[in-house]
């Protein structure tokens, strides 16, 4: 960040806060979700599930457990993701006035902020902005007069990339293996020690307080696309200016590319890209023309996921990079079901042996098995599935690379 | 290398400090109950010793009235919670895939040869361990590593030169 984060005075001087004074004038929780349902807000986290749907799945009403949780998912470590970190260190109060919201909705009194260890500069500016938002009445026990109480306890996590996963997540926050857990019950309905738990992702949350303090025709009205709202997209890689940048959803892919990254750096050109993070598939130099929007996306075999970038250019090797990829899926498993912990380290030892121009037409087609073998409905999670998104479409796209590292028993991109 | 990895019972468990016992019961009143809290005190210990011993696992356990079996599992799947000594300053190192493409390996070459140390090693003065992390979020900056708390960003042979000679003197 170029600049510190607003301090309370500023961020309320900014509009900020608005939506929680909107609520003590008079918005009930159902208000609040009708109007995050019409927002179509989808998750940010990566699954882009529909926001208002999956807190209308907690039970209401006088005989729902009377504690429930909101959780914040703020344990970005997807490969090639850096926008929550953004929020969190320029824009703590946003994330907050978000958590506000959505504990009102859920009518949950505590919420956990589940934040990445190694994320220091983001745990101190959230601690200072917690503490402010208390001092305001912000948070505590009756917030503005409206008889509702909410309390944020932040936890620093002690790594690994499954905790990402949102029932791993509670095990993680319950003091256990982050293991993730069966579904159903979803954590909707029995999450965090059995209650109602709603885990939202950092950026979905910092949707929530434009859309309330502005409206749902004004959050409409930021997009082209059927997808509405902004998004952060980033682009890392071999490109002029790596960064991230918000902007509206609908965007054709090209203008973040060639425009606010600056395009290639001078004599390479573009390969290929992962449109949303480590686990999406490659798309290619033909792809440029679609738009940023999750169904587009999806159309042609990859998702939007994080929308952060990750870019190949043709002096780099498409084996390495996805075998990168593979050498930190194997590391991450959990380890708690099968094909996930040893069908990883086998893809990963097979592209150890490519580097090594060890390589086989054999090894090629176990790499292949993997693709199905690992797919989702094969594990008990989403890890291993998000591993075959790079090593399927690397094996379609990259073929001859794969197929030159046997013949010429080595890679040639070293020199 | 040859630390015991399991804590063993045959160890007498360590009494906590004052210290670290504020700050454990302080989380307690934070969750509804004790076993949450364990991974707390793992962190908290590590915090006062800079790493977790057979007998402050022990002393945690039996705080916390939790099997030593339970938090020996949650201690060694979180990478973060150091069951080894480790040096005065932890260099967590990112080699996933933005770091990869913009030449993290060249740069962990050459920590290597300053450092003369590989992936789980301490320099034989103790002032740095090496360790790979899973991508640091940073990815516009790659490569990129942290060493304690500190983001280091763009990283060449250089700027690695100036970053081990800080530490070493912030520590003198």
């Amino acid at each position: 960040m170029s600049r510190p984060p607003l301090d309370i005075t500023a961020y309320e001087a900014n509009d900020g806060y608005q939506s929680v004074h909107a609520i003590a004038k008079g918005l009930s929780p159902e208000d609040v979700l009708e109007l995050v349902k019409g927002s179509g807000l989808k998750g940010r986290g990566g699954a882009g599930f529909p926001t208002g749907l999956k807190w209308s799945f907690v039970p209401r009403g006088d005989n729902s457990p009377k504690q429930k949780y909101l959780v914040v998912n703020a344990d970005e470590m997807e490969p090639g993701t850096f926008k929550d970190r953004l929020l969190m260190e320029g824009d703590p109060h946003l994330m907050l006035e978000g958590m506000i919201i959505a504990a009102y909705t859920i009518q949950a009194s505590k919420a956990y902020i589940f934040l990445r260890g190694e994320y220091t500069v983001s745990e101190q500016a959230l601690r200072k902005a917690i503490k402010e938002a208390y001092e305001r009445g912000y948070l505590g026990k009756n917030i503005l007069g409206t008889g509702f109480d909410f309390d944020i306890i932040m936890h620093t996590s002690a790594g690994r990339y499954i905790c990402g996963e949102e029932t791993a997540l509670l095990n993680a926050l319950e003091g256990k293996r982050a293991n993730p857990r069966a579904k159903p019950p979803f954590p909707q309905v029995s999450g965090l020690w059995g209650k109602p738990t709603i885990v939202n992702n950092v950026e979905t949350l910092c949707n929530l307080p434009g859309i309330l303090t502005y409206g749902v025709d004004w959050y409409h009205g930021l997009t082209k696309g059927n997808d509405h709202g902004t998004k952060l997209f980033g682009v890392s890689g071999k490109v002029k200016t790596p960064g991230c940048w918000e902007l509206p959803l609908g965007l054709p892919i090209r203008e973040l590319l060639e425009g606010y990254a600056g395009g290639m750096q001078d004599g390479l050109e573009l390969r290929g890209f992962l449109p949303g993070g480590g686990s999406t598939d490659f798309m290619l130099p033909e792809h440029l023309d679609i738009v940023l929007d999750y169904d587009e996306i999806a159309k042609v075999g990859s998702r939007l996921a994080t929308g952060t970038m990750i870019v190949l250019d043709d002096k780099t090797c498409p084996v390495g990079m996805v075998g990168n990829l593979m050498k930190f899926f194997a590391h991450e498993s959990c380890g708690f079901c099968t094909p996930c912990r040893d069908g990883l380290p086998w893809v990963d030892q097979i592209f150890r042996d490519f580097e090594n121009g060890e390589g086989s037409e054999k090894d090629l087609q176990i790499l292949h098995d993997h693709v199905t073998y690992l797919g989702p409905g094969r594990t008990f999670c989403a890890l291993a599935p998000g591993a075959t998104a790079p090593l399927g479409s690397g094996l379609k796209y990259f073929k001859e690379d794969f197929e030159k590292h046997i013949t010429q028993k080595r890679c040639s991109y070293k020199h | 290398m040859s630390q015991q990895v399991i804590a063993s019972t045959a160890n007498k468990a360590r009494s906590l400090s004052l210290e670290e016992i504020a700050e454990i019961e302080h989380e307690m009143t934070l969750y509804p109950d004790k076993r949450a809290v364990g991974l707390e005190a793992l962190k908290i210990v590590q915090k006062h010793q800079g790493w977790v011993s057979d007998a402050s696992l022990l002393g945690i356990a039996k705080y916390l009235d939790i099997p030593a079996a339970d938090l020996e599992g949650v201690a060694t799947f979180f990478n973060l919670v150091y069951r080894q000594q480790v040096g005065k300053n932890v260099i967590l190192f990112c080699d996933s895939v933005s770091c990869w493409i913009m030449g993290c390996e060249g740069i962990k070459g050459y920590i290597k040869e300053q450092l003369a140390i590989d992936y789980g090693e301490t320099t034989k003065d103790g002032d740095f361990t090496l360790i790979p992390v899973p991508c640091l979020g940073d990815c516009d900056r790659a490569p990129v590593m942290m060493v304690g708390p500190d983001l280091h960003r763009n990283l060449t042979p250089e700027k690695i030169d100036s970053i081990i000679k800080d530490y070493k003197n912030k520590q003198d």
